[in-house]
């Protein structure tokens, strides 16, 4: 049965209906789309509201995690009433109280090799807010495989990229970046931080790029990568090109699923902590500092962190300045090294040892565990 | 002499600079100047054969060396070369 619109719809869609690149045949056209959201996060947020209230027919979303107060900054699709809610039926409850005709499909569930032909398969095209290489690269080829567009946006501190990838005869994620960096070299949003505004954005700029594809008006950013930098609030563009090695419509790199985890480098088990030897608890720690023993507390983390929390008794060399600023340290020196969760000091550990200090052990769970067990005054970030 | 577009995640690798001009014929003599400059760069641009690291790419102008002679592609004065890495946040 032909898709038509109620008088309801026709209000509601009034500033579309009468624009000449969108009119009755182009609502219809987004009522009949089924557009799939992978993540209802910080590009998910303004993509699941602004798409809903494009009257988009049919919207699917891939999310498993709950809301966080620390999400509130920029996922603006989820609430202060939401904290603890799983983010699909946050999202789902905004987006439909927004426009009431949508028809929203959950998948309550991360997307996996196992899963994910099965889902997209249900949709015109796919929007990328994920947050990780894996899953970056898992939306990628199955929108290859499928050959659904893969509308691609991606986020750093104050930096965005947008692309749409994956059309039939364009480039896609595999073309710009044929491989992803190891894991550790480039820092994720939770460790590098982001300005809440930026991706709204970006995510504002797939959700052109859903709407004009559905149209079929404008030209898409199939072949061209956007950059977006807010500091200096500069767009730039460069061109991309498909691999010369896959012909038209058929791709010569993704052939099949395959494990992303392993692709990226991300060994299944949870890595192999340090050794417990080069180790001390944070409690252990305090008892040192209040019986006054002679030793550094080494906090390796940078400046504008330590000045949301820090441990009193400690001294500060952010851990990129540590190789360079050894002869700060003494050799014989007993040191304990502390960050933000163990990680970055566990590096640190390393760097003293490998430098010939002996005396020199990490303080497990760093400054989150120094507020779980020792003083919960001390913030959490 | 270049203009190299530092971006965001090696930032902390020039001092915070976002923007450094170097000199050199090709991409590879200007990405070498800016190593020399700032060597702590020097390992998340190329790696452990010397080889530029694979997530990361370089444009000169608008368009990317693979496409054109690589790291062979001859620097005009005035020319921008761009690094742009892969980033993958979204949440």
């Amino acid at each position: 049965m032909a898709t038509t619109l109620s008088n309801e719809e026709i209000q509601r869609f009034s500033r579309h209906l009468i624009l000449p690149e969108v009119g009755m045949e182009g609502q219809i056209k987004l009522k009949d789309a089924k557009v799939l959201l992978v993540g209802t996060g910080g590009l998910g947020a303004p993509l699941g509201l602004y798409l809903a209230a494009a009257g988009i027919g049919t919207i699917g979303l891939v999310d498993f995690d709950v809301v966080d107060v620390s999400n509130l900054q920029r996922q603006v699709i989820h609430g202060t009433k939401d904290i603890g809610r799983p983010k699909i039926d946050s999202a789902a409850d905004r987006m439909m109280d927004i426009n009431p005709h949508l028809k929203i499909v959950k998948h309550e569930v991360p997307l996996t090799s196992e899963n994910a032909k099965e889902i997209v398969e249900q949709y015109d095209m796919v929007a990328d807010g994920t947050d990780n290489f894996p899953t970056r690269y898992l939306v990628n080829d199955v929108c290859v495989l499928t050959n659904k567009p893969n509308i691609y946006g991606s986020i750093f501190r104050f930096e965005g990229q947008a692309s749409v990838f994956a059309t039939e005869d364009g480039p896609c994620y595999r073309c710009l970046y044929p491989e992803p960096p190891p894991p550790g070299l480039v820092p994720s949003c939770a460790e590098g931080g982001v300005l809440g505004i930026l991706p709204g954005t970006i995510g504002l700029i797939q959700a052109t790029e859903v709407v004009k594809l559905i149209l079929g008006v404008g030209q898409s950013l199939k072949g061209r990568l956007m950059l977006y930098d807010a500091l200096n609030m500069k767009f730039r563009e460069l061109k991309l090109r498909r691999n010369p090695e896959c012909p038209s419509g058929k791709c010569s790199v993704v052939k099949e699923l395959i494990d992303y985890q392993q692709f990226c480098g991300i060994p299944e088990a949870p890595p192999a902590p340090p050794p417990s030897t080069g180790e001390i608890d944070s409690p252990d720690v305090k008892k040192m500092i209040d019986a006054k023993e002679d030793f550094i507390l080494l906090d390796v983390r940078e400046p504008h962190e330590y000045q949301i929390a820090k441990i009193p008794t400690s001294i500060l060399i952010p851990l990129g300045q540590l190789p360079a600023r050894l002869s700060e340290l003494p050799k014989d020196a007993n040191i304990v090294c502390q960050c933000k969760s163990g990680v970055r000091s566990a590096k640190a550990v390393d760097i003293l040892k490998q430098n010939g200090y002996t005396n020199v052990r990490n303080m497990k769970g760093g400054i989150l565990g120094w507020s779980d067990k020792v003083d919960p005054t001390v913030p959490k970030y | 002499m270049a203009k190299i577009l530092i971006p965001t995640p090696l930032r902390q690798f020039t001092g915070g600079a976002d923007i450094i001009e170097a000199s050199g014929a090709s991409v590879g003599e200007v990405l070498a100047a800016l190593t020399t400059a700032h060597p702590d760069l020097k390992k998340n641009l190329y790696n452990d054969e010397g080889k530029l690291r694979s997530f990361v790419n370089i444009y000169v102008n608008d368009e990317d060396i693979r496409y054109l002679s690589k790291e062979a592609t001859s620097i005009a004065a005035g020319d921008t070369v761009s690094i742009i890495p892969s980033i993958a946040g979204g949440r």
